[in-house]
């Protein structure tokens, strides 16, 4: 089977007046890796719903390789592959039971499309006769992707299929989804995690129902178009506040173990900076230059987002 | 398909809790039917206050205690002890036999026994009179049967088809329909409802299946379980009850076979519009079970109810069915008594496949 090909015009949706997508567009090419990048809320269940024919647009059109998701959702059921954010499969039958029950229901067997799960599948074979109630979250995750490809789809939909996941056991779906699409599959995922971001081939930015920007991780990253400097200092709850108290400053938000910094415009000299934080009783500072990441371009864009908001209301 | 039958059987089997519902209940319920809710009399207790102890209020009371109806609790002194021991609960009636008895009945007729009965419970009280004075006439016709009388009206009944008013025969059809009724409507709302709410069922949505595979998937199982279960019941009302046997047994079969697709699809009805397991199961117990118990003409009788429920009993489809399983049961009766009947469930069972398959839902929410 090809690759699907997945057009999204103008979708909107709302649940009892709230609105959860405001006019959602973008093209997912052929055996793309495609990331939606958002925290919780930001729509992307809703839309991956839609995109499952689950749920029904209010306004605007999907078509997955021509087939329209409203009109023709019994054809394309039958080239889907979808995970949803839960753990979906059934708890008191075993790892072999839940695979063999979902390539029935697609018609196929286990046998017939051993090879395209076969490197996930091995990883959980020897705990095949294992209700899948009680497998680990990382196994359970590894079976679900296993039923959900049983079928060899030409769309894989996985709503974000890490969250729960230890670091170990996502590492490790991302490898296997790099695998599949060497096999011709369209891949689609969700999640909230920024660092999966550069995983992907093109990634959509998510925040409360609306797309911020649509781009390749590099890209994103390449028109972040500031000076970012990562400080740490002995204080460093007071030094966030600080920062974002700075007449220069832009932005400023925790990051790990430090404070990214966001200057205006950027600093030459970081002495002046070094010195009018230890005015205000900071020591053992350390200010460095870094390279920016998806998360910071996303936090900007929040921002700018929020600010262009607040002018608008 | 065949996998979808598969994979609900494992469902069933495993579960312990739906294993005891299905094979743990319908024993009990009809033993507990049988046995301990039960309209006949056995050993009542009574008093007895004889104001004249002669001959015939002894044969009397000989007559009425060795019965089987009655066990004599007490024998009373005076009038005042009868408030007394009501009071405290000890007996269901008090039979008080006037002086001079024997005298009156022999030479100047009238003779008068006075009933009092504990009408508290209404209907025992009913059933206890009616049984003592049955036996006191009776003890009077064979006074009489020697000595020609001008005119007398000799009344014969005959209980048909129970002759010995059993109230299992009553018991077993009214159990068996609620049973297949509770175990397949509620059983497959229940499991389709657990599919929603586990998210299993946005796995079956976005696959190929189409909503009547979903459906029959679902209550084949059932239907075999189910039509076990009334083996099972049919087998101790035979055996345990002495339940007769009249009808054609395929023919009975049959319809219960009908009875149970007819509940199967109300249970996917109810599925359809509820989300969750409890949703499911409240609205099976409240839409379904009540209706069947009370307005089945089960246990109240239907020609007794107010106009409207009268009505509204005839769309109960357990009513239909209990009159079927009367007719096969216990009058023996074929198909051409049952037909009417027969063909409301169907028709009531098309309309509810029907109506199920147009609100499953192929989408989410």
């Amino acid at each position: 089977m090809k690759p699907a090909e997945v057009k999204i015009q103008n979708i909107e949706k709302s649940y009892e007046g709230v609105k959860a997508l405001y006019n959602i567009s973008l093209d997912i090419q052929p055996g793309e890796l495609f990331g939606f990048i958002g925290p919780d809320g930001a729509g992307k269940t809703t839309l991956f719903r839609i995109m499952a024919s689950l749920l029904l647009p209010d306004a605007g059109k999907i078509t997955v390789s021509g087939l329209d998701v409203v009109a023709n959702y019994k054809e394309l059921r039958h080239i889907l592959g979808y995970m949803p954010g839960r753990f979906s499969l059934y708890p008191d039958l075993s790892v072999e039971e839940n695979l063999r029950f979902f390539a029935g229901v697609h018609g196929t067997t286990i046998k017939q499309n051993y090879d395209l799960i076969k490197d996930i599948y091995q990883q959980i074979e020897p705990f095949k006769n294992r209700p899948a109630g009680k497998l680990s979250g990382g196994m359970k995750q590894k079976l679900a992707l296993s039923c959900a490809l049983i079928h060899k789809p030409a769309l894989l939909l996985l709503d974000e299929p890490t969250t729960g996941v230890d670091a170990v056991s996502r590492q490790e779906f991302w490898n296997m989804l790099k695998h599949l699409k060497k096999e011709g599959i369209t891949i689609v995922v969700s999640t909230p995690y920024m660092d999966e971001a550069s995983l992907c081939d093109k990634v959509a930015l998510m925040q409360k129902g609306q797309i911020m920007d649509i781009e390749k991780p590099a890209v994103i990253v390449e028109k972040f178009g500031y000076q970012l400097l990562s400080i740490k200092s002995n204080r460093m709850f007071a030094l966030l506040h600080d920062l974002q108290q700075f007449e220069h400053s832009l932005s400023a938000y925790r990051f790990g173990d430090s404070i990214h910094y966001i200057p205006e415009s950027p600093i030459k000299d970081f002495n002046i900076l070094s010195y009018k934080l230890a005015e205000r009783g900071h020591s053992e500072i350390v200010i460095k230059e870094t390279q920016a990441v998806v998360e910071d371009c996303f936090i900007l864009l929040m921002q700018q987002s929020e600010k262009a908001h607040g002018i608008n209301s | 398909m065949k996998g979808f039958i598969i994979k609900e059987f494992m469902h069933i089997f495993r579960d312990r809790r739906t294993m005891l519902i299905l094979f743990g209940m319908p024993i009990i319920q009809i033993l507990l039917f049988g046995y301990a809710i039960t309209n006949e009399i056995n050993n009542a207790q009574i008093a007895i206050l004889d104001h004249s102890n002669d001959q015939s209020t002894r044969e009397i009371t000989q007559k009425i205690l060795s019965s089987g109806y009655f066990a004599l609790n007490t024998k009373l002194n005076s009038a005042e002890e009868i408030e007394k021991v009501f009071r405290e609960g000890k007996i269901k009636e008090a039979i008080v036999f006037e002086s001079d008895f024997d005298k009156k009945l022999r030479n100047a007729p009238p003779a008068s026994l006075q009933l009092i009965t504990d009408a508290s419970d209404p209907n025992t009280a009913n059933l206890l009179s009616n049984y003592t004075q049955a036996i006191a006439l009776d003890y009077q016709k064979q006074l009489t049967a020697a000595m020609p009388a001008p005119a007398r009206l000799n009344i014969q009944s005959t209980m048909q088809y129970n002759p010995e008013l059993k109230g299992v025969f009553m018991f077993v059809p009214g159990t068996i329909t609620i049973l297949l009724m509770l175990i397949s409507a509620m059983m497959t709302s229940i499991s389709i409802a657990r599919e929603k709410e586990t998210g299993t069922m946005e796995v079956l949505l976005v696959s190929p299946l189409k909503p009547f595979h979903i459906i029959v998937g679902k209550v084949i199982p059932y239907i075999l379980l189910s039509f076990i279960n009334a083996l099972i019941i049919l087998v101790l009302a035979a055996t345990v009850f002495g339940m007769p046997f009249q009808g054609s047994l395929l023919l009975l079969l049959l319809e219960s076979i009908l009875f149970i697709v007819m509940a199967l699809s109300m249970g996917i009805l109810i599925s359809t519009v509820s989300n969750s397991q409890q949703t499911a199961m409240l609205l099976s117990m409240f839409a379904l079970m009540l209706p069947t118990i009370l307005l089945s003409g089960f246990i109240f009788p239907i020609e007794n109810m107010p106009f409207p429920l009268q009505i509204f009993s005839h769309i109960m489809p357990s009513k239909w069915f209990i009159i079927i399983i009367k007719n096969i049961m216990l009058k023996g009766l074929g198909i051409a008594y049952v037909w009417k009947e027969t063909l409301i469930l169907v028709a009531m069972t098309f309309f509810f496949i029907g109506l199920s398959v147009k609100k499953f839902n192929i989408r989410l929410g």
